[in-house]
C-alpha cells in the first residue's frame, strides 16, 4: 500500500472526464476541494460536505459517489467524471440536460450539478429505468427550488428519448 | 413554427450555464492573490463570559496570517445599527460576552482553509458560562436571565395599536374564540452557503467586497456604517450566480462587516466560505413567535373583531431588518377577511439563539399559522363547516381597492371566485368524500383549509410601524419601494439591460429579456440580461434585491418603463429617417418601418445604433437611447399615518389551499395525499416560472410543517447542525400538487404582475397542521399543535407511545441531550491492582482512548488532552477530571468537565471495585451533559459512542491488568473504531 506523509503534497493524476490530468493533494484534501480548487473544475458544487445534500455528486470509476466524502489521494490513477462533461460539446446540451431546461427541472441551479451525475448514471447503467428508479436516485439530493417534481418529469422524459434512441439505432 | 418560438421563449437563458457546470457562482469566482481564507471561531455556548483568551498557539501555527478577535474589530469598525433605538450594541464578533451558540468570537486568517480550520483548534478560550434566556414568554419575567445588561430586561420593543373599535366588537359578540400557538425557528437553508471576498485599499479608506447577498440593499448603508466608511467606498458586487437563498443571504451582511475589518486589520485581501454547520447553526433563522389570538364572533362564525398578542423572538441581538418580520404583515393582520375591528399587542424579545432575519414568508407563516388554526377553531366551536366560515368572512369582489383596518390597501381580487374556482377544479367534493371513506374504515384522514393574503413589494416604511409617531417624526419618514433598471444600446445596436432584483434562480434575466424583446420586435435571445450588481457602477436603490416576492411587480415593471422610454425615442429617429409620423412606427423582426409602407423598413440595429455614430443627427429635443435608467416607485406606499396605519405592500395576491392528509397510526407520520393551490397573483409573467415558485414555497412549506425545526436544548445548545438532524425533505416527502391560477392584474404595478414567491411558504404549513387537527378531531376534540408535525408530537398527541420495553430504559435524560448510562466489566486482577492502575496518570494515559497526556495534577485531580471522533466530528478537548468519595480500593466517585473547539461536556461518574474469585468487577455509572459543535452534529450519535469509549476503557484496563479481555464479535470491533480514534 502506498504510504503518504500527512503534510506532504502528493501527486494526483487521473482520468477527468475523458482527458488525464494531474494535480498535488495532502491527504487530507477532500476530492472535492481538489477538483474546484486544484483542477479548476468548478462544476461540482459543495453542499454540506457531510454527504447528505448530494451536490457534489461526481462518477468514479463509473459509480457515483460523494465528492466531499472522499479524499483525492483515494482516486489517483481513477476515471473521474463531472458535470463539465456531460454535454456532447460545448454548444450543445445532452438529452438529460435539455429535458432539465425544457421541464424547468431547475431553479439556482447549484444541486443540479450532482443531480445530473447521478441521473445520468443511472440511465446510462438502466436504459429502462422506471419512475421508481429515478425517484429512488433523486431521493439521495437535495433541491430547495423546485420541489422535485419538475426534475422527476425531466428524468422521465429522457429516459424514454433515450430509449427511443436505443430501439431506432 | 409560432409554437416552436413561443416555446423556445418559454426556455430559461439562465439554463445551459448552470446544466453544464458553467455557473458563475461565489466559490467559483477566482480571488485576488495573497487572499487569505478565513475560519471563524465559534461560541460553544448560549451564554458566557469570555474571561480570558489566548492566540498565541494559533498565531505561531505555520500557514497562519493573522488571528482577529473583537477587540481587534473594534479598532477598526463599529457594532451593526439597530432598526429600533436599544440601548444594545450589535457587533458581528463577540467581544466580552457571547450569546448565542455559533457567535464568532475570532477569525483564523491563513493560507488555507484546512489550516485556518487547524488554527481555531489551537485557540483557548475560558468561559464563565451564564444561564441561557431561550424561550420567549419566560426570557420576559423579571427573574429571567438578562442578555443586553445595559437593556435592564430582554424586552426590545413593545407597540400596542386598536384599529376600529375591537373593545365594543367584544362586548358584543355571540361568542369569543382563542387559539394560543407557538410558531418554531426554521429555514429556507439554500443548498450554496454564504461567501464572502473583502479587500480594503488603504488609500483611498475604501472596501471592495464580493458577496452572495441577496438585499435589500437597505442593508449597505448599515454595512458602510459597520466599516467606518461612507457610502461610495464601500463597493459590493454580487456574483451572477447564487445557490438559493429564500431571504436566509440577507443575513450575510455581518460577515461582509466583519471580513471588511479583517481585511483592513490583515492587509490582505480575505475570502470565507461558510460551511453547512456554521449555516444551520448562526447564518440566519425565522423568527419563532408565540401569539395568542382572539376573535369576536357572532353565531353565525361571523368575525367582528380580532385581538392579537404577539410576542417575536428575534434571537440574541435585534439585527437589522429586525424586527421587520413582525411588521411586514401589519397592514394584511386580518388576512383574506373582512374585519373592521383589530387590537394589535406586539413584543420583541431577545433570547439566547441565533439571530433572526429573512426567511421566504417573512411573518406569514407565522401570522396565518395563527389565523388559519383561529378559523377552523372557530368552525368547531360553532358547529359550522369550516369551509362556510372562511365563506362568511371573505373580503367581497366589489370591496375592492380594500382598504385594511391597519391600513393596507388591497390592490385586486375576487376572492370568492378565486375559492369557488379551486373547490370546483380542485374536486373538493372527491375529497369529501375520500375523507368519509376512510373514516368509515378507522383510518385517521383530515381535510385542511387556508384562505390566506399574499402580500408582496414591501414597503420600505412598514418597519417604523414599530416606532411611535413621535419617534417617526424625528426620525424623518421613510416610504416607498423603488426599482431600477437599465438599458443600455451599443454600437452595434444591440441591447443590454441591467436589473436590480439579485435573483437566485427565480429567471429574472430570462423575463426581462422578454419583455424588452417584445418591446423592440426582437428575439429574446437578441436582449442580454445582467443581473450582477456593482454598487459603484450600477443604478440601485436601499429597496433593490430579492425579497417581497419584488420582481414580478416592481423589477420587471422598471424594465417595461426603460423599455418603454427608449422605444419612443428610437421610433422618433425612426420616424425621422422614414419621414413618417411617429405614431406609424412599428417594430418587428429585428426591423422599424411605417406601418404603411413595411417594405421602406431600416433595421433595428441601424437605428438604435445612430446615437453613438451620429448624435448631431437625432431628431432636436430628443434625449439620447445610448441608454436609459428607469426608477419607479408606487405612490401607494406612503410612510405609516399618525393613527399607525401602514400601507405595508404594495400588491396583495389571494391564495386558496385545501389538502387531505392521513396519518399512519403504527408510525404516526403524516402522508399529504392530495394537495390543492389556487392563486391569483395576478398578471403571469412566465408561466413556468410562476409555478416553479408555487412548487419551491411548496417543498418547503412541507419541511416546516412536518420536519424541520432549528431546534435548541435546554442549556442553549444547538441541535440540528447537519442536514440529518435538520431533515430537509427529499423527494419522497413532497408530493405532487395541483396547482390552479385565476388573474385580477394589479392596477398599481406597470405589468399587472403581482408577487407569487413566498404564498404556500405561508398558507401551506397551517392547512397541512389544519388537516391533522381535524384527523384527529373526531377522537381527540379541538387540539393546540405544534410544527413540525413530526412522528414524535403526533404520537405525542395520540398518547400511543409505547413504554420501552424492559431493560431497555431510554438512556438520555427525557428533557434534553444528557448522557446517562451504567455498565459493568470483570477483570482478572484484584481491586487493589486496579486501583493502583486508576490512580496512576502514566498508566491512565495508555488507557484513555484517544489520550495524548495525563498530568496529574494532585492525587485527586488529573489533566488529559483527548481526540475524540463521534460521527463527522473529531476533535481534541482538554479533559479534566477530580476524585472524591474516595473508599480505596473499593469506590471513588469521578467528576469530570472536557473542553474543546468542538464543543463542552461536565458529567459525573462512579466506579465501584468487587472482587470476585480472584478477579474484579468493575461496576460504573455516569450522567453527563454536552454542548457545543458536538451537540449540535452527534447528538444522534452520543449515547452510542460514550458506551463505546467506556468500553474501550475498561477493555484496555482489563488487558493492562493481565485480565481476561472478553471476546468481542465482529460487530463490537467494528463499533469500538467507528466510535472512536485511537
Amino acid at each position: 500500500m502506498r504510504r503518504l506523509n500527512a503534510d506532504q503534497r502528493h501527486k494526483i493524476g487521473m482520468t477527468l472526464n475523458g482527458r488525464p490530468v494531474e494535480g498535488y493533494a495532502v491527504p487530507r484534501l477532500l476530492l472535492s476541494d481538489f477538483l474546484r480548487h486544484e483542477l479548476a473544475a468548478t462544476g461540482t458544487h459543495v453542499g454540506c460536505e457531510h454527504g447528505v445534500c448530494g451536490a457534489c455528486t461526481v462518477r468514479i470509476d463509473g459509480m457515483m459517489a460523494r465528492s466531499c466524502l472522499t479524499l483525492a489521494v483515494q482516486v489517483d490513477g481513477a476515471v473521474i467524471d463531472t458535470v463539465e462533461g456531460l454535454a456532447p460539446d460545448a454548444e450543445r446540451l445532452s438529452v438529460l440536460q435539455s429535458a432539465f431546461r425544457k421541464h424547468h427541472a431547475l431553479q439556482c441551479g447549484f444541486c443540479t450539478a450532482g443531480i445530473l451525475m447521478s441521473l445520468d448514471t443511472l440511465l446510462r447503467d438502466t436504459p429502462d429505468a422506471d419512475e421508481h428508479q429515478i425517484r429512488d436516485v433523486l431521493s439521495g439530493h437535495l433541491c430547495r427550488c423546485t420541489g422535485y417534481h419538475t426534475i422527476l418529469n425531466a428524468a422521465i422524459e429522457a429516459a424514454a428519448t433515450l430509449k427511443k434512441d436505443i430501439q431506432d439505432a | 413554427m409560432v409554437e416552436e418560438a413561443s416555446q423556445l421563449a418559454m426556455l430559461r437563458v439562465e439554463d445551459a450555464p448552470l446544466l453544464t457546470g458553467r455557473g458563475r457562482f461565489f466559490d467559483d469566482l477566482p480571488a485576488p492573490r495573497g487572499t487569505l481564507e478565513a475560519a471563524i471561531l465559534r461560541s460553544p455556548h448560549a451564554h458566557a463570559r469570555i474571561t480570558s483568551m489566548r492566540c498565541d498557539a494559533a498565531r505561531a501555527l505555520k500557514g497562519v496570517h493573522a488571528v482577529i478577535t473583537g477587540e481587534d474589530y473594534a479598532r477598526v469598525a463599529s457594532p451593526l445599527m439597530v432598526g429600533v433605538k436599544l440601548p444594545i450594541q450589535c457587533w458581528p464578533i463577540a467581544r466580552d460576552k457571547v450569546r448565542y451558540t455559533g457567535e464568532p468570537i475570532a477569525v483564523v486568517l491563513a493560507e488555507d482553509r484546512y489550516i485556518a480550520e487547524d488554527a481555531l483548534d489551537l485557540i483557548e478560550v475560558d468561559f464563565d458560562v451564564l444561564a441561557p434566556a431561550l424561550d420567549p414568554l419566560v426570557a420576559l419575567n423579571d427573574d429571567a436571565p438578562v442578555l443586553h445588561e445595559e437593556m435592564g430586561g430582554n424586552l426590545g420593543s413593545e407597540r400596542s395599536f386598536t384599529y376600529g373599535d375591537p373593545e365594543a366588537a367584544f362586548a358584543a359578540a355571540d361568542q369569543v374564540v382563542e387559539v394560543s400557538v407557538r410558531y418554531p425557528r426554521n429555514s429556507c437553508t439554500p443548498i450554496e452557503t454564504y461567501g464572502v471576498l473583502t479587500e480594503w485599499n488603504p488609500h483611498d479608506q475604501s472596501y471592495e467586497v464580493t458577496a452572495n447577498f441577496q438585499g435589500p440593499f437597505s442593508i449597505h448603508p448599515v454595512i458602510a456604517r459597520a466599516l467606518n466608511v461612507p457610502g461610495n467606498r464601500l463597493r459590493l458586487k454580487t456574483p451572477e450566480d447564487s445557490g438559493g437563498s429564500f431571504g436566509v443571504k440577507q443575513g450575510v451582511f455581518p460577515y461582509i462587516a466583519l471580513l471588511g475589518a479583517c481585511a483592513r486589520l490583515a492587509d490582505r485581501p480575505v475570502r470565507w466560505v461558510e460551511d453547512r454547520l456554521e449555516h444551520l447553526t448562526a447564518s440566519v433563522s425565522a423568527t419563532n413567535r408565540a401569539i395568542t389570538l382572539r376573535a369576536a364572533v357572532t353565531a353565525t362564525g361571523r368575525v367582528t373583531a380580532l385581538d392579537f398578542d404577539q410576542v417575536e423572538d428575534v434571537g440574541a441581538y435585534l439585527r437589522a431588518p429586525e424586527p421587520a418580520t413582525l411588521y411586514r404583515m401589519h397592514g394584511n393582520l386580518c388576512g383574506a377577511y373582512d374585519i373592521a375591528n383589530l387590537s394589535v399587542r406586539n413584543r420583541i424579545v431577545m433570547t439566547n439563539k441565533t439571530p433572526t432575519g429573512l426567511n421566504r414568508g417573512f411573518g406569514g407563516p407565522q401570522l396565518y399559522f395563527a389565523l388559519e388554526r383561529l378559523m377552523q377553531r372557530i368552525a368547531g366551536t360553532l358547529g359550522l363547516d369550516p369551509l362556510e366560515v372562511i365563506r362568511t368572512n371573505l373580503i367581497a369582489a366589489e370591496a375592492f381597492p380594500y382598504r385594511t383596518a391597519s391600513g393596507a390597501t388591497y390592490d385586486s381580487g375576487d376572492y370568492a371566485q378565486a375559492l369557488e374556482r379551486a373547490l370546483t377544479e380542485g374536486d373538493y367534493e372527491a375529497l369529501l368524500a375520500r375523507r368519509d371513506t376512510a373514516r368509515a374504515e378507522g383510518r385517521l384522514y383530515g381535510i385542511g383549509l387556508t384562505a390566506a393574503v399574499e402580500p408582496s413589494v414591501s414597503n420600505m416604511g412598514y418597519l417604523s410601524t414599530a416606532l411611535t409617531p413621535a419617534e417617526r417624526a424625528k426620525a424623518g419618514p421613510k416610504n416607498g419601494a423603488q426599482s431600477c433598471a437599465t438599458i443600455a444600446i451599443d454600437p452595434v445596436g444591440s441591447i443590454t439591460v441591467q436589473i436590480d432584483s439579485v435573483p437566485q434562480g427565480q429567471g429574472h434575466k430570462t423575463v426581462a429579456a422578454g419583455i424588452v424583446a417584445e418591446r423592440f420586435g426582437l428575439n429574446a435571445g437578441d436582449v442580454r440580461v445582467v443581473a450582477a450588481i456593482d454598487t459603484s457602477k450600477d443604478a440601485w436603490s436601499i429597496a433593490a434585491g430579492n425579497y417581497s416576492s419584488r420582481f414580478a411587480a416592481a423589477s420587471a415593471g422598471a424594465v417595461s418603463i426603460a423599455a418603454d422610454r427608449l422605444r419612443q425615442r428610437i421610433a422618433r429617429i425612426a420616424a425621422a429617417q422614414l419621414n413618417v409620423t411617429i405614431d406609424d412606427i412599428r417594430f418587428a423582426d429585428g426591423k422599424v418601418f411605417s406601418i404603411h409602407n413595411p417594405d421602406a423598413a431600416v433595421s433595428f440595429s441601424r437605428v438604435a445604433s445612430a446615437a453613438h455614430w451620429a448624435p448631431a443627427t437625432l431628431p432636436e429635443g430628443i434625449a439620447s437611447p445610448v441608454r436609459e435608467t428607469a426608477i419607479w416607485t408606487a405612490p401607494e406606499l406612503a410612510a405609516p399615518t399618525e393613527d399607525d396605519r401602514i400601507n405595508s405592500s404594495l400588491c396583495h395576491a389571494f391564495i386558496f389551499d385545501f389538502c387531505g392528509i392521513e396519518i399512519d397510526p403504527v408510525t404516526c407520520q403524516v402522508r399529504i395525499d392530495r394537495y390543492v393551490t389556487m392563486h391569483d397573483c395576478g398578471t403571469i409573467l412566465h408561466q413556468g416560472m410562476v409555478d416553479g415558485q408555487i412548487r419551491g414555497a411548496f417543498a418547503q412549506a412541507v419541511g416546516a410543517a412536518l420536519f424541520e425545526e432549528y431546534a435548541y436544548d435546554e442549556d442553549g445548545a444547538f441541535l440540528a447542525g447537519t442536514l440529518a438532524d435538520y431533515p430537509v425533505p427529499t423527494i419522497h416527502e413532497i408530493p405532487d400538487l395541483q396547482i390552479l391560477h385565476t388573474c385580477s392584474p394589479s392596477p398599481l404595478t406597470p405589468l399587472g404582475a403581482k408577487g407569487v414567491g413566498e404564498g404556500n411558504c405561508m398558507s401551506t404549513p397551517v392547512c397541512i397542521a389544519n388537516a391533522v387537527a381535524d384527523a384527529l378531531a373526531p377522537a381527540h376534540g379541538p387540539l393546540d399543535l405544534t410544527l413540525p408535525l413530526s412522528p414524535t408530537r403526533i404520537a405525542a398527541l395520540l398518547s400511543a407511545e409505547p413504554p420501552a420495553p424492559a431493560g431497555q430504559a431510554s438512556p438520555r435524560k427525557p428533557d434534553g441531550k444528557g448522557l446517562s448510562g451504567q455498565g459493568q466489566a470483570r477483570v482478572s486482577a484484584t481491586p487493589q491492582e486496579i486501583w493502583d492502575l486508576l490512580m496512576d496518570a502514566d498508566q491512565l494515559a495508555a488507557l484513555i482512548p484517544g489520550a495524548h497526556g495525563v498530568k496529574q495534577l494532585s492525587p485527586t485531580r488529573f489533566i488529559a488532552d483527548v481526540t475524540l471522533g463521534v460521527g463527522p466530528v473529531k476533535g481534541r478537548y482538554r479533559v479534566d477530571v477530580g476524585l472524591s468519595d474516595l473508599n480505596e480500593p473499593h469506590s471513588a466517585v469521578l467528576t469530570g468537565k472536557a473542553n474543546g473547539a468542538l464543543g463542552s461536556g461536565s458529567g459525573t461518574g462512579t466506579v465501584t471495585l468487587v472482587e470476585d474469585d480472584g478477579g474484579t468487577v468493575i461496576s460504573y455509572s455516569y450522567e453527563a451533559a454536552v454542548g457545543g459543535k458536538v451537540a449540535a452534529v452527534g447528538g444522534r450519535l452520543l449515547d452510542g459512542a460514550a458506551k463505546i469509549v467506556i468500553g474501550q476503557f475498561f477493555t484496555a484496563l482489563g488487558r493492562k491488568a493481565g485480565g481476561d479481555v472478553p471476546r468481542r464479535g465482529l460487530l463490537a470491533r467494528l463499533r469500538a473504531r467507528w466510535g472512536a480514534s485511537s
